[in-house]
């Protein structure tokens, strides 16, 4: 078999296999009990959520904050990784923007999961003002967005067309494909269009992620509460975002290559870049957590050691420490040897690093608002605490396997791996195009 | 009965524009039921350049409901600029206030817009009882970040909500410093009086709606009738003024006028968490000097109730 045929064989989407539908059906079962669930909140009222007038924000909100995070790994891997020249990152391009899809996708659903009167959502276009950051935070995602589904789309377009003549043998197929190609032959006007259309939309991508993200912070920094009224806020969340998002694309990377033996794509060099740019990350985001954290704590101000204390000694404690210790300072030991950075120890240090990524949103979120200026008298008890009910981590669960569903389907019809580009940069491409002219 | 008749006694003080302030349509309604075979009820009435005058209730008229042409409840009542004076050496907590506010707003949640908190600033200073309502911020932080315009600032101070606006995002409970903000996290179980007539934000709580946020709107329902809010006129013990700032002049539950700046100066009076510049309409003066015993108020103290559930 000739390199190209094989490498097209190697890299055409396949279809699932046993496995992939067990978990799609199991997917579909999450997401079908979020529906019930999201029924209930929507017949009776956010009243079947823990949240109350003190904990008004709880794990919606921090859910929301992690998928803008993991959303963030599109403009890392394919726009700033991309820009600088970095050559080994093209096979993780598509993966990191099918993430970035489905992550903002899935924060867009979750913020509306979160209102109180989500048919009213459209009031947002209707009576918007432009000072709240809401409007900025809606602004900005879908933009982000856009530019995001551009950015998986552009690089698609030679993909689409081999895989149309890959997949002649199958009429439908082929013509959805042909259809997606946008009429793609590779002509030089056309390289040269996507080739500068594709570096536009990287350099864009570059702001408005830094923006969706800050904006993001920005909803807590702009309200005066201990906790969150913080100048550093905006590169904190960015720093952290990006500690999230490259920890999934390590998770997913590795899983995908497993089950589409895609070894000879994804190497160990490919897991060794990534536990390097792992751990600078972690390095700087443990960096702004110093400075988030020691800085109000040797002030001491009354209402910032309300809250620090209930992080660091209080009932967040147990929460606050695994998730600074094992999803960052354990992170960082490992991934600086060589032997951690290995595919399967940093995929367990990557599932550590996200789940970590998850849990530290929750524990931003909540504390804070159980510490205001006024103290918290006259409502029940049970209002002095905030935790998830059984309806609520169903919902959210449902949009987690929400993300996954879309990156499985996405994956599903995709090819993971650019066909066009890798077949660019091994050189196999041009002799190819020689033979069919 | 009892009650009405205690009221009609109260004297009151009229916000109005003209010269010449009336009592409400009720208090001089009920006044004359009461007083008809002795006419020598006097009503205080003060000038707009704050002169105190005795008039006989019969020569009182009624000016009817001032929603007249123009008025527009986004914009609120012209030339006015609404305040709130609360006197902590007063409070013992009787939460009287409370019960009215609650009444009155058809609060049925768990959780009151009136609230009065316990407080002790540190381990040797006096504890003390302290009101807090929404304090109709002139910087309001909650009006800034609402996305839709659900909330807003009117010309003459008051903040409200339009809950026919409000998309549920709690964006402004967050940003509220001062926790007044209520949410309807279920269905609102309210008694029928709450669906009465057409809504407007004006009176906040006719009706509350589920998913959309709640708090004081410092009753323009009242002031517009010529009336107190309902906390000041529920107080016993006089703790709450409520007047117009252009008037400089604020009047308690039992119709005594003061010149709010004298009482400022003299008391001492300030706002709460003054340094985050949120320039709140309700000033507190300092519980010095106490007629009452903190220990007493205890009596009422639930720390986890602010809402009686009615029970009928
Ligand atoms: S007290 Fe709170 S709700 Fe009232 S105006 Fe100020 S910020 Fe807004
Ligand atoms: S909850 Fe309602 S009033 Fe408050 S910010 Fe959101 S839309 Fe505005």
């Amino acid at each position: 078999m000739k390199p190209y045929d094989k490498l097209i064989q190697d890299l055409a989407p396949q279809k699932f296999g046993m496995r992939g539908k067990i978990w799609v059906a199991f997917l579909l079962v999450v997401i079908l009990a979020a529906l019930y669930a999201y029924y209930q909140q929507f017949d009776k009222g956010l009243i079947i959520t823990g949240m109350r007038d003190y904990a008004l924000w709880g794990v919606y909100i921090s859910n929301f904050v992690f998928f803008v995070a993991i959303s963030l790994v599109g403009s890392l891997v394919t726009a700033i990784l991309r820009l600088s020249g970095v050559k080994w990152s093209t096979p993780l391009t598509r993966i990191s923007e099918v993430i970035a899809v489905a992550a903002i996708i899935m924060a867009g659903l979750t913020i509306i999961i979160d209102m109180g009167r989500p048919d009213r959502i459209y009031y947002i276009f209707l009576h918007g003002r432009l000072q709240s950051p809401i409007i900025w935070d809606v602004l900005v995602i879908t933009t982000y967005l856009l530019i995001s589904i551009l950015l998986l789309y552009y690089p698609l377009l030679p993909d689409f067309a081999i895989l149309k003549k890959h997949f002649s043998n199958k009429p439908k197929l082929s013509k959805w494909y042909g259809k997606l190609s946008l009429k793609w032959s590779g002509t030089k006007k056309q390289t040269s269009i996507y080739n500068s259309s594709i570096k536009t939309l990287s350099v864009l991508i570059i702001p408005v992620a830094f923006g969706i993200h800050t904006v993001t912070a920005w909803l807590f920094a702009t309200t005066y509460r201990p906790g969150w009224d913080s100048t550093n806020f905006g590169p904190y969340f960015i720093a952290g975002a990006f500690v999230a998002g490259a920890g999934a694309v390590v998770v997913i990377m590795f899983v995908l290559r497993k089950i589409y033996h895609l070894e000879n794509y994804i190497t160990d060099l490919h897991f060794d870049k990534m536990g390097k740019l792992l751990v600078l990350l972690c390095l700087v985001y443990l960096y702004f957590n110093v400075n988030e954290y020691l800085i109000p704590a040797y002030k001491s101000t009354n209402e910032e050691s309300a809250h620090l204390e209930e992080l660091f000694f209080g009932g967040y404690a147990p929460l606050f420490w695994t998730v600074i210790i094992g999803g960052l300072i354990i992170p960082v030991i490992a991934l600086v040897f060589p032997k951690g950075r290995k595919p399967v120890p940093l995929f367990i240090i990557a599932l550590l690093v996200v789940l970590g990524a998850w849990w530290k949103r929750y524990i931003i979120v909540t504390p804070t608002l159980l510490h205001p200026f006024l103290p918290i008298q006259g409502v029940p008890e049970s209002w002095r605490h905030y935790f998830p009910t059984p309806l609520e981590w169903t919902i959210t669960f449902g949009t987690l396997a929400s993300a996954l569903l879309i990156m499985t389907l996405l994956f599903r019809y995709l090819p993971i791996i650019p066909i066009h580009e890798t077949a660019e940069e091994r050189g196999i491409l041009e002799q190819d195009k020689t033979e069919t002219l | 009965m009892q009650e009405d008749k205690k009221k009609s006694r109260r004297k009151f003080f009229e916000l109005g524009i003209k010269f010449g302030l009336l009592a409400s349509v009720g208090t001089v309604a009920v006044a004359k039921a009461f007083d008809d075979e002795d006419n020598s009820e006097m009503v205080e009435l003060m000038s707009t350049d704050g002169h105190i005058m005795q008039v006989p209730a019969s020569e009182v008229h009624d000016m009817g409901h001032k929603q007249h042409d123009g008025y527009d409840p986004r914009v609120g009542f012209p030339d006015k600029k609404f305040v709130m004076v609360v006197d902590l050496a007063k409070c013992k907590n009787a939460l009287k206030c409370q019960e009215s506010c609650n009444k009155n707003h058809y609060i049925t949640g768990e959780n009151a817009w009136l609230k009065v908190y316990k407080m002790q600033e540190s381990e040797k200073t006096a504890p003390y009882f302290m009101p807090t309502l929404c304090q109709h911020c002139d910087k309001p932080p909650c009006v800034k970040v609402c996305p839709v315009d659900a909330t807003f600032k009117r010309q003459d101070g008051i903040v409200l909500i339009d809950n026919e606006r409000c998309i549920g995002c709690r964006f402004c409970m967050a940003a509220c410093p001062y926790s007044t903000r209520v949410f309807n996290w279920n269905e609102p179980d309210q008694p029928e009086a709450a669906h009465s007539g057409a809504y407007t934000p004006d009176h906040t709580g006719k009706p509350s709606v589920k998913g959309t946020v709640d708090k004081c709107d410092f009753c323009p329902h009242k002031i517009d009738m010529g009336e107190l809010p309902h906390c000041v006129s529920a107080c016993p013990n006089d703790v709450y003024s409520f007047g117009d700032i252009y008037e400089d002049a604020v009047t308690n539950g039992s119709g005594q006028t003061f010149k709010l700046s004298e009482l400022l100066k003299e008391r001492s009076g300030h706002r709460l968490l003054e340094g985050l510049g949120t320039e709140p309409s309700v000033y507190y003066l300092p519980p010095t000097e106490r007629l009452v015993e903190f220990e007493e108020g205890m009596e009422n103290y639930t720390e986890f109730q602010s809402v009686k559930k009615s029970e009928e």
